[in-house]
């Protein structure tokens, strides 16, 4: 399991975060529990599988939605 | 893909265009009563205008969201198969001016946040395998490297130095702005500012782990963190949006009023609802992390806002926790025997009082002890010289049948009237020393006391392991409402649990130590004094720097925002409520009901934004509180 913080840009409808959280549960290897959408200061923290889902890809599930993944950071839990 | 991010990415020119074009078609109608180029023009700003919003609609509803944007889609569409372009026209630049404002606001309400984020270290000057420096990105600095701090650059990971000295500005950690100075062995921490002087540092802890890092994640959770009227919000809204659609659709075909079911889907949006309560809490959280008080989400909010009973410790938090000898009585023509006697016996034990003794005695000859008897909460009884020494309270002068004279009676309790823990030394059953220890109210408590209770706190509470009469002193003095002396942590935690019994809400200020069974029992705790890893993790409002004076801001800042955010709610409510009443009259329609929505939006956001000047007003304030730069 890996953790990734992705800086998005900048949030400003609450329905935001649920669209996003909704996009990123759908993929295949990511803990849901772990998903944390934080609206002020616009990151995504989530714990993932890397075996079965890649920072790239939780980037464009992301990027998909209409929002633009500034900068990733993933690390080894 | 391209083409959605590209008109996405483009909502402010379009915003533009949609303004400049409905008042082209205004004039065009009205001017010159060209009303055919005013409809085109209507017509163009709308398609115009509609397309973002519908790109959003239809990416929410690919991960099953039924969003805002898709109410407005519809509308607009309705609007436009009705050809009342003007309506159509005006929504969605409305809707896109609004967005874009709520955007500006919103920034607002986070810039003082985001001004502690952006005081995080960027990048390092890191020891190559070369042995030469060069510039690399924080992310790629590991605990263990060596890296190089220059003048005026920001210390990058929380480290001890190797060489070099220099003065250190660590307000980003401690809130006090006056440098410290530093050198070999000394501990640096990330995000503090090097003003003079170049350092060698290697690192020992990076990134998210340092205490800069700490404070970082714990106010970005802390401002995204939820109480339960905003779960419920939350709630409420998933179901609500949909449910917005419904009624419009229903009410549609039973009325067969295409225009009614439109406005309905345009009053329904929740927007105001959603977004009143996290803009209080971002900036109150933001207002206070500018204050040196740092507040761990909503829900603390709440519960210090409604505080009325706050316990203290007393060693250490109400006063300065280094206790000192301030009287002393000789019954005995040689005091320096009974003196050498004292410390001999003292520098056996480590307890507060005898370090006081041994601090005071200083370098004085000392004589080999035997038999040390540690007698628990009375003192010490001890072999020196082959003489029977006692060291103690007044107890164990009893218990070891000591006769203490009429004059040595008016002695005791004169010092205890002042505030003095009691030390008495006996040599051979005879009474020779009475020293009487101090330990100093901290600066400016009392101030910080009475405007605590000013703000509405009604019980002040102080629990201490102390004597109860030097605790009775120090209540008194600071005008406290009850104190308990002789509790051990145990008792203190059990008197806390009473308190919340009674429905009470408890703050708790203690040292993070020994009491934190009643730090986490509080609603609220507040460690002080310790270390600032350990008071930043265990309490509900941290007090950068351990700073007591902070503490009526803290209180203040907590009731403005909780204030701030029943407003906000009554505000989004109250509007939406007046919207849906105005349905039945003819003047409404979806213009007006888009308009009054993105204004209602604006309001709250403004009205959140007042929580960034808050500051205790001045005849609230102790005068020690510094003068913010």
């Amino acid at each position: 399991m890996k953790k990734a913080t992705l800086q998005l840009e900048t949030l400003v409808c609450p329905s935001c975060m649920l669209k996003i959280e909704n996009g990123v549960k759908s993929l295949q290897g990511v803990d849901k529990e772990s998903l944390k959408v934080l609206f002020n200061s616009s990151k995504v923290r989530v714990n993932f599988d890397e075996e079965k889902v890649t920072i790239q890809d939780i980037q464009n599930a992301i990027e998909k939605l209409g929002y633009k993944v500034l900068k990733t950071q993933v690390k080894e839990l | 893909m391209k083409i959605q991010k590209f008109i996405l990415d483009r909502k402010k020119y379009i915003a533009i265009l949609g303004a400049v074009l409905i008042a082209a078609a205004f004039i065009a109608k009205y001017a010159f009563r060209q009303e055919k180029v005013a409809e085109w023009a209507l017509i163009i700003a709308s398609v115009f205008g509609v397309l973002p919003i519908a790109i959003q609609a239809f990416q929410a509803l690919r991960v099953k969201v039924v969003s805002i944007d898709l109410l407005v889609t519809i509308a607009v569409i309705g609007a436009f198969i009705i050809k009342n372009y003007e309506e159509s026209a005006i929504v969605t630049f409305l809707f896109l001016f609004g967005a874009y404002l709520e955007l500006r606001t919103l920034n607002k309400t986070r810039s003082a946040i985001k001004e502690l984020t952006q005081m995080a270290p960027e990048s390092a000057l890191k020891q190559m395998e070369d042995g030469e420096f060069e510039e690399v990105e924080i992310d790629e600095v590991d605990v263990g490297d060596i890296l190089l701090v220059k003048t005026g650059a920001k210390i990058p990971v929380d480290g001890v130095v190797l060489s070099g000295e220099g003065h250190i500005n660590e307000a980003s950690i401690t809130g006090e702005s006056l440098p410290v100075s530093k050198k070999k062995g000394s501990q640096v921490f990330a995000g503090t500012i090097l003003e003079n002087g170049t350092l060698q540092i290697s690192a020992d802890r990076v990134g998210e782990d340092t205490t800069f890092g700490k404070i970082i994640e714990l106010v970005e959770e802390a401002q995204d963190s939820k109480s339960q009227t905003e779960r419920f919000i939350d709630r409420f809204s998933k179901y609500y949006t949909p449910a917005v659609l419904l009624i419009a659709l229903i009410v549609g075909l039973i009325s067969r009023n295409v225009e009614l079911a439109i406005t309905i889907l345009v009053l329904g949006c929740p927007g105001a609802l959603v977004i009143g309560v996290p803009v209080s809490n971002v900036a109150g959280i933001g207002n206070g992390a500018r204050h040196g008080v740092l507040l761990k989400g909503s829900e603390v909010i709440s519960d210090f806002s409604k505080l009325d009973t706050m316990v203290f410790d007393k060693t250490g938090t109400l006063t300065i926790g280094n206790p000192k000898v301030g009287d002393k009585v000789y019954y005995t023509q040689d005091i320096d025997e009974a003196l050498e006697y004292l410390a001999s016996v003292e520098k056996e034990s480590d307890h507060p009082l005898a370090k006081a003794i041994i601090e005071y005695l200083g370098d004085i000859k000392t004589h080999p002890v035997e038999k040390t008897d540690v007698m628990k909460g009375s003192g010490i009884v001890a072999q020196v010289n082959g003489h029977r020494v006692a060291v103690g309270n007044v107890s164990l002068m009893e218990k070891e049948k000591i006769a203490l004279s009429e004059e040595a009676l008016a002695d005791i309790a004169e010092l205890e009237r002042k505030g003095n823990s009691l030390v008495l030394t006996a040599v051979d059953g005879e009474l020779k020393l009475l020293m009487g220890v101090r330990d100093q109210i901290r600066h400016g408590v009392k101030e910080v006391l009475q405007s605590i209770k000013k703000l509405g706190v009604k019980n002040l509470v102080l629990l201490s392991g102390d004597n109860q009469g030097t605790v009775d002193i120090v209540a008194k003095e600071l005008g406290l409402t009850e104190a308990h002396g002789n509790m051990l942590p145990e008792d203190k935690s059990n008197y806390i649990k009473e308190l919340k019994s009674k429905g009470k809400i408890v703050a708790f200020v203690g040292d993070g130590v020994n009491d934190s069974p009643s730090l986490a029992l509080a609603q609220i705790g507040i460690a002080m004094g310790s270390g600032t890893d350990v008071a930043i993790e265990t309490s509900d409002v941290v007090l950068m720097n351990s700073d007591f004076t902070r503490l009526p801001h803290a209180l203040g800042l907590t009731k403005v925002t909780a204030n701030n955010m029943r407003q906000n709610i009554i505000i989004a409510v109250g509007v939406v409520l007046i919207l849906f009443g105005s349905l039945f009259f003819p003047w409404m329609n979806m213009s007006i009901g888009m308009l009054a929505h993105e204004a209602s939006i604006l309001v709250v956001i403004l009205n959140g934004m007042r929580l960034l000047r808050y500051k205790l007003r001045k005849n609230k304030i102790p005068k020690i509180i510094k003068e913010e730069k």
